[in-house]
């Protein structure tokens, strides 16, 4: 009896153990400095239209973002906010970006699946109608929703920027099954396709995504140089905003909440101190 | 220290009321004539913020419940849906989030304050045990909680700790398909943890009105841990208290606030940002820091119902504390040797806390293992380590506690409340009063 609960208990930590060490390693995120950092950091417009047009242009190819509607782009903060359209349904500008692309719908009189162009209330159109014709097209991964990718990733926007311009040939000794491509900043473990000299194997793992982005790929209407530096750090800003849309409300509010419990607080010490005056304590 | 009540009525309603139903006396007695010991300090304030806690967390709660779909298809975005299309709902949902942690940090400091303070002991003992009910239904409701946004952690989390309950023998495998209503944890899970953490606060509320009554009986106990021996040693809760908690409060609420507006995601895993997926397991599945001494504990054991048992026995030794404690001084300012224990417990609570964190195999130290194997891991791992700060947790309450209050020689402790007040001011640091020649 003792000694088969000794052999479970090893088994368990062994279980435990080859869960754990089935170590990924992955190279830390570059440093970079965003405009929307820190307790006053607010969205570039700019840059948030730019990496807009690299996320359709490129990333839309195969990743959804099923938490934004073509409303959103035109929501106070967003890249196409116009003061004079409180109700971003109205914003002709996205009214025009939706307008471009054909959503499926039912037509109300026959029943047929027909398509229509988009209205801002519509969400932004699926690449894939499903999951199965999603990893179908691409040797079997899944592309992720990027809605809060930003939000879903250690390392948050940093990371995702380190990924995008992060690929390059893999090191001599590392060979990749096909359709793998190597990626330092992206957690992995690449001991089984590695040959070189055991304990040096490369940091980072084999991602199913090519590199996406490459010189030229979008044309910027601002003439921005259109680098693959500049495209992956505006998609990045574009995703961390769709991540968390209400940063600047929220910081902004935050402030005023401060300020007054700021203020509140030194009141209450000094009422504090008056009342407490005569006693001793 | 509940003497006869001092309300007058002032008009012909109240008098009418109060001999109905003296509920304006009570509110009376109990906020505003109620005497307290004038030498609290700010450690006694969080019991206020406790109930702040608890409100905020009931009020945005049921604002959050009225948007929330308990579906496992919608939970998810349903939850992100308060975050962008309802009005200031990003605000009520990291209130209600960030409050949880919130929550925790301040019953965590309320408990440490009861055991370097002795208020567990009598005739405090049913206010104590009242507190660790309450403790028991925030960790329920907490867990329950989490679960509701059902993403990566949510779903793996719920996973991990109903097949907990799976370990015990004979019935374990019954009640947890009776918890989870199926054979895995699924939409009916999800619906029922939904339904508990929306009651479960309303039961937390009837005790904490336990708790308070148990309080007022014999009063707050104070700093010296010595009895209050005449109307000289109190003040009226109302205006010294209130206005001394409400400070405490406030400057709680700007803490509060930092999490709030400006890392509202610091204390959640971004893996809670992935929707739930039964078919992948998240790496490291880790619960929320205020359980990770007890994860900890759990994971220091290889066999799953020992884990499980220490895991719960951590929690139920805090019940029977009262009756472990031998010694007859209340307050640690007086007792050393006990203070010095009592700050290794809270270190090693803390060390705990990153146990839990950490894989188990992973090293401590470095990166690279110290090649001492003892048993079944090596000696510089996060395993270990645990081992060693659980067994600290369980010697602190079952040997340190009830040896020490035998052998020690405690300090003098002052004969009454005012006669150290009057002579030192509140900055004096504590033990300073009773030999201040054994102080550096």
């Amino acid at each position: 009896m003792l000694r088969k609960s000794i052999a479970l208990a090893v088994l368990g930590l062994a279980l435990f153990a080859g869960a754990a060490s089935a170590a990924t390693t992955e190279k830390e995120p570059r440093e970079v400095t965003w405009s929307f950092q820190g307790p006053f950091g607010k969205f570039d417009k700019a840059q948030l239209q730019r990496g807009y047009k690299v996320y359709r242009e490129v990333c839309s190819a195969c990743h959804a973002m099923d938490l934004m509607y073509y409303r959103n782009l035109g929501q106070k903060g967003g890249p196409f906010y116009d003061e004079k359209y409180k109700n971003p349904n109205d914003n002709p500008y996205v009214k025009s970006l939706a307008k471009d692309l054909q959503v499926p719908d039912i037509d109300s009189e026959t029943g047929d699946v027909v398509q229509r162009p988009a209205t801002s209330a519509d969400r932004f159109i699926r690449p894939f109608p499903n999951e199965p014709a999603a990893r179908a097209s691409n040797g079997g991964a899944l592309p992720p929703d990027l809605s809060v990718i930003t939000k879903a990733r250690e390392g948050g926007p940093a990371y995702i920027y380190s990924l995008l311009t992060g690929f390059r040939e893999p090191p001599a000794g590392l060979t990749l099954p096909p359709g793998k491509h190597y990626n330092p900043y992206f957690p992995g473990d690449l001991a089984s396709s590695w040959s070189g000299a055991a304990g040096k194997v490369p940091e980072g793992g084999a991602i199913a995504m090519p590199p996406p982005l490459a010189p030229g790929k979008v044309t910027f209407d601002d003439g921005k140089p259109s680098t693959v530096e500049q495209q992956a750090k505006d998609v990045t800003a574009f995703l961390a905003w769709a991540a968390d849309p209400k940063a600047e409300e929220r910081k902004g509010f935050g402030l005023g909440a401060m300020i007054y419990l700021l203020m509140f607080s030194v009141l209450l010490w000094f009422s504090y101190r008056k009342i407490w005056k005569n006693i001793g304590h | 220290m509940s003497g006869h009540s001092t309300y007058e009525p002032k008009t012909g309603f109240e008098r009418w009321l109060d001999m109905r139903l003296p509920i304006l006396r009570m509110a009376h007695d109990t906020i505003i004539t109620f005497p307290t010991p004038k030498n609290l300090n700010y450690w006694w304030t969080f019991g206020g913020i406790l109930a702040l806690c608890l409100g905020i967390q009931i009020v945005t709660g049921i604002v959050l419940a009225m948007h929330y779909v308990p579906h496992v298809d919608m939970a998810f975005n349903s939850v992100q849906r308060i975050m962008r299309d309802v009005n200031y709902g990003w605000l009520i949902r990291n209130i209600h989030a960030t409050g949880a942690s919130m929550f925790f940090l301040a019953v965590y400091i309320h408990m440490f304050r009861g055991l370097y303070y002795g208020s567990y002991k009598a005739p405090r003992e049913v206010l104590w045990l009242l507190g660790c009910v309450i403790y028991l239904l925030m960790i329920m409701t907490a867990f329950f909680g989490y679960v509701l946004p059902w993403g990566q952690m949510s779903f793996h989390g719920a996973v991990v700790i109903t097949n907990l309950i799976g370990a015990l023998p004979v019935v374990g495998p019954a009640i947890t398909t009776w918890l989870w209503g199926g054979f895995a944890v699924d939409d009916p899970t999800l619906n029922r943890f939904f339904s508990l953490h929306y009651l479960l606060p309303f039961m937390i509320a009837g005790v904490v009105g336990l708790h308070i009554w148990a309080l007022h009986v014999p009063g707050n106990g104070n700093p010296t841990g010595v009895n209050v021996k005449s109307a000289e040693d109190t003040v009226p809760f109302h205006p010294y208290y209130t206005v001394k908690d409400g400070f405490a409060i406030s400057v709680f609420l700007l803490m509060f606030g930092v999490f709030v507006f400006y890392m509202p995601d610091a204390l959640g895993d971004a893996a809670n940002y992935i929707p739930a997926n039964p078919l992948v397991t998240p790496p490291h599945i880790v619960p929320e820091w205020y359980l990770l001494p007890f994860y900890a504990i759990l994971r220091a054991v290889p066999d799953k119902l020992m884990g499980v048992i220490l895991m719960f026995g951590a929690i139920a030794t805090l019940f029977v504390l009262p009756w472990l404690d031998t010694s007859k001084v209340r307050s640690m300012r007086y007792r050393p040797t006990a203070r010095l224990y009592f700050l290794i417990f809270v270190f090693v609570c803390i060390v705990l806390g990153f146990c839990g964190a950490h894989p188990p195999d992973e090293p401590v130290i470095g990166h690279s293992p110290s090649g001492m194997i003892l048993l079944d891991a090596d000696l510089n791992s996060w395993v270990w380590l645990s081992r060693f700060g659980a067994l600290y947790y369980f010697a602190y309450f079952w040997v340190i506690t009830p040896v020490l209050g035998l052998t020690e020689t405690p300090l003098p402790a002052p004969e009454s409340i005012s006669s150290p007040v009057l002579s030192h001011p509140a900055t004096t640091p504590t033990g300073a009063v009773a030999s201040p020649e054994k102080r550096g």
